[in-house]
Order: structure tokens, then C-alpha cells, then sequence
């Protein structure tokens, strides 16, 4: 009886998670085991609440897309230790239209940026810590705040911070129905590896289990055969089962489910949870060419980061989704120095020969870029007067002649990170039924819900915003709810 | 490649850490990666050494076993720390001190305490061993003072050596610092560095050691255990210019410094090993290089020893048990020196090089 007497005491409605399949029943229910869910747990737990959070994935892979993260994207007024300069909501809000081309809920978008300023000490308020901007990185040292130790370490911080306030959390638990009835939500059903099925009840519900990247077959409903040479940059756990729950019991859709935050990562990455190590810095500092060996871009088109999000769909526009970044000797230590070396040839032919390309076409490209390279001076930290005349695509800026050898390239691909489709929601992280009717007791937070934000395009840093943003908001709401 | 397989790994594992540089805040070891886009045998003993296996890069990496990339840093620059160990070992004919390094310190530590008991016996009569000397000179009675500095600081002169000639081609090996010489400012931060052990604290939150939980208490039993050998070391040399300087004898009264130096020392060196032991037990095996095993626990027995014979020394120096204890203390001591060149000590050496040559070349950089 003391037990019992215990959890009635603080926590009234948690009567403790049951080993045998007996349903139990907390405030708020976490679903989703990354920087939103833990976020949306703690903000829910500090609330008041009893939380619960079931997480798919075992426990080295806890945490989804968190764990390849590096860092948020905060708008903050003035200089911070780690931040360089100031980065108003404003100039936020203005990125934000530059890359999705005004496709965002304006409402929501800037509320999501006023909240980010906050975010930047709530989350060392949760024992996150900061650095300054990583070595190679410098472009992003004013506006992105960068996790020390990357993001596993974000998440570490999180769970034990989550684990000493008292939420209680759950590794392997797949979610295999919700049960939701007229919008409101009144349990999951539950299947764990050792403990069997379960039912868990719960007041309010956070949905956080990130998009649907992970599930091939999802992608090629809208990829067609082209999805099998996708390669997944993250969790493979991210299979959108819970997004899919939750769109076929009501709840209304929002985003071009072709839509995706992809890059052009190395064609020799593993298909799942390659990370941020797979990544190529280099397409400034050449050509990008295809399996025809013609370009198909103007590589020089805009600063690097800002342009690192475009050549992931650009790449899964080509033949058989392969393309090959192209450059000579001399550029080769202008960059990060990368996971798999480059392919060397000492003539073009020799290079295309390695690459499987078209040796007559390749050095038909190369010469024809060469001669359309006007003199200029080269400084790729800047806009710079290196162009290209008489060809198309133009390259806008840094061209250089691709002269020395030994000639390199990476072969790239399509580098999924996560898709747009999600649920919409509105200011409270509330999600919203078909019909435009707010749920009685359902939030969402980050990628399940990225395409309020985040029509199409991406800039550094704004999944994480997204998450720990929406994630707090949720938990809150979500924790509120249950104590009404 | 490279001439051993584990630095092969290291250097694959730096590969993958330089194309990530998440780390690069937790410590030394990645900013120094990080000035270097390929890797010799030489930077890589370097990095190994800079490494204070805090474990920090193990719990935060996404890519630690069971990821297929299997970066385990702390466990592969372990093992490269302890082939390097073996590798600068001088005279090289003892480099295979290192492969049964804890056979090795207990043989030569029996020994050496078993020859300091029968050399007590076989100089002295069985009365004095066992006899209740008090007074200056006391320890003197039974074995001279002249032998006891002739003995020790012949093993303390060699033990000098053969670390320099080590720590020699270990410098010579990690090579020129990108830029610059070796200056002052540069020593003068690496003692701090190391005085601190402003590397073993896990970016801040401390060190990791049997989970994921920044609980760790290595810090401060290192700590302990090395400002306590500093302290015996001190209170050593406070008796020795004692001895010649103002011409008085030890044993001296409890109040005085060598004795107060000492006995604040031996608690370091008791306190302190155990709570290393302690930790080494509780540690996550997939940070370990379970061939340095003997080694490192051979050291840290050593010092217990040590610090525990000398205080028992000093609890009982006026029984019939101060002879044997003596002879325990200084054959405890005789082994510890002549092993120094062979044993887990010498990584306090390489660690202190490798922090100089990070020293210079932040600078440089800077």
C-alpha cells in the first residue's frame, strides 16, 4: 500500500509502468526518442507531468536524426561566448524565405524564431553544452550554436537530465497502433522485445518520431524506382509508422511528400546512418557532372552552405541518381579532408575510366569549361569575380580551370537526412484534424512536423530548431492539457 | 600504412574523426588532429599520447561499436600509447618489459624487498633487524647511510637516463612541431596542463567510466596519488638536505616537515591508488586495453606499497617491527625507481612531451 500511496502522492495519475501487459496510464506520452521527444518530455515533466517516453530504437541508437546533429540554428541580439556576432528574427525569417521560397506558415515560422531565442538558454538549462564553431565551419560561427561533442552528446545530456527529473523512458518499444478516437487520443499499443505487448494510456500525447526517410518503399510512392539509390544519412529507424498512424486516424497532412532536406553525399556511404561524415565541401571548388559526363549546374551559384541542401534533389534529378564532383590537385586541400579519398586519375581519361565515364565526353567537358573561364580573382569566402562565359550552365563564381593533375572526383548521391511531409499543427504544437479542427489532446514536434516550417529548401542547423522549439512548446501544452 | 596494425587503425579512425571534428572541444587530441590532414607513425604516437582516456569521444560519437564505422578512439590510442611505450623503451633490449609488465614489477618488486630483509640479516646480527632502535640515526643502525644514497641514487641516476634517452626518441619520433621551437611558454603551459589534468575531465563534465554518465572520479585519485608521490619525493629530498646541510638525522619528531610532507604524501599514495584500482575495476571493458592490465594496476600496486609500507613505517618506527619494515619501505622504493623506465610511470613522461609539443603548436596556430 505504501507504494501505491507514493505514486498517488506527487504524481496522482502515474500508477507506474506494469511489466505483465497491464495498461497503465500516464499524463503525457512521448513518442519519439530525439532532441524533440526529450525536449517535449522534460518541458512536460518540469510541467508537472508524469512522462513516459517509448523510444523504437535500442539504446546506442537512441535519439533518431539527433545523433548525426552538430548544431541549432538560434537568432539571438547580441554576441554570445560561442556565437560571433548577432543574428536578429529578422534576418532569421528572411534566410528561412530565401530557401524555401516563401513555401512556410509564416505564423508559425516566426513564432518558432522568437521562441529560438529562448531555446538557446533553456537547452544549457538542461544540461546542454555549448562550443564555438567546429574547425571548417566558420561560415556558420555567427548564427549556429554547435553542441559540445555533437549531437549524441546533446542527447546524452538530455536523457539524464530527463532521467533525474523523473520521466521515465523506454528503448525497443515499437509503437504498433494509436489509438485515437473523434481526434482525441487514448493509447498506444505497444511491442516490446522482452516485456511483450502493452497498452499505455496516457492524457495527452506527443507524437516526435521524426519523418519517413527510412522507409524505401514510402519514398518510391513518390520516387519511383530512383528512391533504391537514395542513401539515408541517418537513424534507419525513422520508417514514419507513427506519421502514418496519425495521418490515417485524422489528422490533417501538411508538405510535398517529394520534399526532404538532402545533400550530395559520397556514392560510397553506407545506405543507412553514414552521418555527417559522408559529406562533400568541394562542389565550389570544381565541376559536377553526371553519368553522361556533362554538368548540369552552375556549381559556383552561391556561398557553400547556403547551396549545401540544393544538390541532393539535384543529384536525384540525374540518370540513375549518381553524379561525379570533379576538380585537379590544386584545390584538393581547400576543404575538410574527407572520409573516402578521392579518385585519381593522372590524365582525364585515366580519372573517367576509374569513374566508369565516358573518357571522350569527360575531357569534352573539361576543355569546353576551361576555355569558358575568365581571369578573375579567386576567394571563395566571398561572392568572387571567377566566372565562366559561353556555356551552360554558366559557373557563377569561383571557376577555375581544372588543369593539374592528378585529376580527382567523389562520386555522389542523394543524401536523404529527412522528409517534409508531416502533420500540421498550429502555434501550440497542437495537431490539427482534417477539417482544420485542433486535437483535444495531440502535439507534434520536430521532423513530424519540419513541413509547417520548412516547405522545401534548408539552412544548417534549422532541424534542430525545429525540434527543441516545437518539442518545449509541446511538452507544455501537453503537460497543461493533462493537469486541466 | 603504417608499421603496426593498431596504428593503422588510429589512423583510420583519425580519417574519420577529421572529416567529423564534433570532438574537437573535449580535448587535446583533435584540435592536434585537426592540423594535420594525413598521419605518420610519429603524429600518431603523439596523438595516442596526448589522449588522457577520459572517454568523453566514446560516449558522445555516433559512430562507436556497435556502429560499422567502430571508432572506439580511447581503447585504440591505449594500445597504441602502450606499443609505444615498448617501442621508446631504452635500452631496447628491455622493450619486452612492457608485454608481461605486471609479472615483471611483482618479480622485481618481491625481489628486490626479499633482498633488502636478507641483506639486513646477512650484514646485521638478528638483534638489531628485530631490535627497537629509536633516536636520530635510528634507521642507520641497520642499514648505513652512505649505502642507502650510494644504493638509491645509483637506481634513481639510472632510471633518469634511460627515461631521457625514452623521451628522446619519442620527440624525435613525433617530429619537428608544425612551426616553431620548443620555447618556455610552451613547457610552462604543458606543466599547467598537466598539473591539472586539464584533459581528463570529458569536455567539462568530468570523465566517463562504466556508463554513459559523467560520474567518474579518476581526476581527483590522480590527484591524490600523484601530488602524493610529489609530496614523499619532497619530503625525501627536505630530509636529505637535512642530513648534509644541518647535519640531522632522520628519523625526525612527527611535527617536523619531512615527516609532515611524507605523511601527507603516504595518505596520497594510499588513498589514491585505491580509488584508481577502484575505478579500473568499475570501467567499461570497450575503453580498455586489457593486455595493459598488468601494467597499469603493477604501477598503482607499486605506489600503494609504497605510500603503506612508509606509513606503517612511521606508525611503528619505535617497535621491534621497524627493521623489517624498513627493509620493506626501501625495497618497495628500490623497485618502484628501477622500474620506472618500464612501467605504467613512463606515460606521465610521453603524456607531459605530447602536451609541450601541443603547447608550441597552438601557438603557432594561433
Amino acid at each position: 500500500m505504501a507504494i501505491g500511496e507514493a505514486a498517488c502522492g506527487k504524481n496522482v495519475s502515474n500508477l507506474a509502468v506494469s511489466g505483465n501487459g497491464m495498461s497503465s496510464k500516464y499524463d503525457v506520452l512521448v513518442v519519439g526518442g530525439g532532441n524533440a521527444a526529450l525536449c517535449a518530455a522534460i518541458a512536460a515533466r518540469r510541467g508537472g507531468a508524469s512522462v513516459l517516453v517509448l523510444e523504437g530504437a535500442p539504446k546506442f541508437y537512441r535519439g533518431g536524426n539527433t545523433r548525426h546533429t552538430r548544431n541549432m540554428r538560434c537568432a539571438h541580439d547580441a554576441t554570445t561566448e560561442i556565437l560571433t556576432g548577432p543574428y536578429t528574427e529578422e534576418e532569421f525569417w528572411e534566410d528561412l524565405l530565401r530557401v524555401t521560397g516563401g513555401q512556410t506558415d509564416e505564423v508559425l515560422a516566426r513564432h518558432m524564431i522568437r521562441e529560438s531565442k529562448d531555446i538557446l538558454n533553456w537547452i544549457v538549462e538542461q544540461g546542454v553544452r555549448w562550443q564555438p564553431s567546429l574547425g571548417g565551419t566558420l561560415s556558420l560561427g555567427r548564427t549556429n550554436s554547435f553542441f559540445l561533442g555533437g549531437g549524441r552528446a546533446m542527447l546524452n545530456a538530455l536523457y539524464l537530465t530527463a532521467e533525474r527529473l523523473g520521466v521515465e523512458v523506454e528503448y525497443d518499444a515499437e509503437v504498433t497502433d494509436l489509438v485515437i478516437e473523434d481526434g482525441m487520443f487514448l493509447a498506444a499499443r505497444l511491442k516490446r522485445p522482452v516485456k511483450g505487448e502493452t497498452e499505455i494510456r496516457a492524457t495527452s500525447l506527443v507524437a516526435a518520431a521524426g519523418g519517413f526517410e527510412a522507409n524505401i518503399e514510402w519514398l518510391k510512392q513518390y520516387w519511383g524506382e530512383a528512391a533504391d539509390n537514395f542513401l539515408i544519412r541517418g537513424t534507419p529507424y525513422n520508417r514514419g509508422s507513427i506519421l502514418k498512424m496519425l495521418l490515417d486516424r485524422g489528422v490533417q497532412e501538411v508538405g510535398d511528400p517529394t520534399q526532404c532536406h538532402a545533400v550530395a553525399i559520397d556514392a560510397r556511404a553506407p545506405k543507412f546512418d553514414g552521418g555527417i561524415i559522408t559529406r562533400h565541401d568541394s562542389v565550389v571548388f570544381g565541376i559536377v557532372v553526371n553519368k553522361h559526363a556533362q554538368r548540369f549546374y552552375d556549381e559556383g551559384e552561391d556561398i557553400w552552405p547556403k547551396r549545401y541542401a540544393i544538390w541532393g534533389r539535384l543529384v536525384a534529378a540525374q540518370p540513375e541518381q549518381i553524379a561525379y564532383i570533379v576538380f585537379d590537385s590544386t584545390v584538393l586541400t581547400s576543404f575538410m579532408p574527407t572520409l573516402f579519398p578521392p579518385i585519381a586519375g593522372q590524365t582525364i581519361a585515366e580519372l573517367a575510366g576509374k569513374l566508369e565515364l565516358d573518357p571522350v565526353a569527360l575531357e569534352k567537358t573539361i576543355t569546353e569549361f576551361n576555355a569558358a573561364v575568365r581571369p578573375g580573382t579567386f576567394d571563395h569566402t566571398i561572392l568572387d569575380d571567377c566566372v565562366t562565359e559561353g556555356i551552360t550552365p554558366p559557373k557563377t563564381h569561383w571557376a577555375r580551370r581544372i588543369e593539374v593533375p592528378p585529376y580527382l572526383a567523389y562520386p555522389v548521391r542523394p543524401g536523404i537526412t529527412f522528409t517534409y511531409l508531416g502533420t500540421r499543427v498550429n502555434k501550440e504544437a497542437r495537431m490539427l484534424m482534417k477539417g482544420g479542427k485542433p486535437s483535444a489532446n495531440m502535439f507534434a514536434a520536430g521532423e513530424i512536423m519540419a513541413g509547417n516550417v520548412l516547405g522545401k529548401g534548408y539552412a544548417a542547423g534549422m532541424g534542430m530548431t525545429i525540434g527543441s522549439v516545437f518539442g518545449r512548446i509541446a511538452g507544455r501544452e501537453a503537460a497543461k492539457h493533462a493537469r486541466n | 600504412m603504417h608499421g603496426t596494425r593498431i596504428l593503422d587503425e588510429a589512423d583510420r579512425l583519425m580519417t574519420v574523426c577529421n572529416s567529423c571534428r564534433y570532438c574537437e572541444g573535449l580535448c587535446a587530441v583533435f584540435p592536434a588532429m585537426e592540423m594535420r590532414r594525413a598521419f605518420s607513425d610519429g603524429d600518431l604516437n603523439y596523438l595516442a599520447n596526448l589522449c588522457h582516456a577520459c572517454g568523453a569521444c566514446y560516449v558522445d560519437c555516433q559512430f562507436s561499436p556497435p556502429h560499422a564505422f567502430n571508432v572506439n578512439v580511447p581503447k585504440t590510442l591505449a594500445v597504441a600509447r602502450a606499443e609505444a611505450y615498448a617501442a621508446y623503451a631504452w635500452p631496447r633490449a628491455l622493450s619486452g618489459t612492457f608485454a608481461r609488465n605486471g609479472l615483471v614489477i611483482s618479480i622485481v618488486a618481491a625481489l628486490s624487498m626479499a633482498a633488502f630483509i636478507l641483506g639486513f640479516v646477512a650484514v646485521n646480527d638478528r638483534g638489531v633487524l628485530f631490535g627497537v632502535h629509536t633516536g636520530p640515526g635510528a634507521f642507520y643502525k641497520l642499514m648505513p647511510h652512505n649505502a642507502m644514497v650510494a644504493l638509491f641514487g645509483a637506481a634513481f641516476l639510472y632510471a633518469i637516463l634511460a627515461l631521457v634517452m625514452s623521451v628522446r626518441a619519442f620527440w624525435r619520433d613525433i617530429g619537428t612541431p608544425i612551426g616553431g621551437r620548443t620555447d618556455g611558454s610552451s613547457i610552462f603551459q604543458a606543466i599547467r596542463d598537466a598539473g591539472e589534468l586539464r584533459y581528463l575531465h570529458g569536455g567539462g563534465v568530468g570523465c566517463y567510466n562504466e556508463d554513459d554518465k559523467p560520474t567518474d572520479r579518476r581526476k581527483l585519485y590522480h590527484h591524490l596519488t600523484f601530488y602524493g608521490f610529489l609530496l614523499c619525493f619532497a619530503a625525501t629530498s627536505v630530509a636529505t638536505l637535512y642530513h648534509y646541510l644541518l647535519g640531522r638525522e632522520a628519523p625526525y619528531p612527527w611535527w617536523d616537515l619531512p615527516v609532515v610532507l611524507g605523511t601527507l604524501g603516504g595518505i596520497g599514495l594510499i588513498a589514491g591508488p585505491i580509488g584508481l584500482f577502484a575505478a579500473k575495476m568499475r570501467r567499461d571493458p570497450a575503453l580498455l586495453d586489457e593486455f595493459s592490465y598488468g601494467m597499469d594496476v603493477g604501477f598503482i600496486a607499486m605506489l600503494f606499497l609504497t605510500g603503506l609500507t612508509g606509513m606503517l613505517l612511521l606508525v611503528l618506527r619505535e617497535t621491534a617491527a621497524m627493521g623489517p619494515l624498513l627493509a620493506l619501505h626501501l625495497g618497495a622504493v628500490f623497485a618502484l625507481f628501477i622500474t620506472m623506465p618500464y612501467g605504467k610511470f613512463v606515460h606521465g613522461i610521453y603524456r607531459f612531451a605530447a602536451l609541450v609539443r601541443y603547447a608550441q603548436e597552438r601557438r603557432t596556430a594561433a
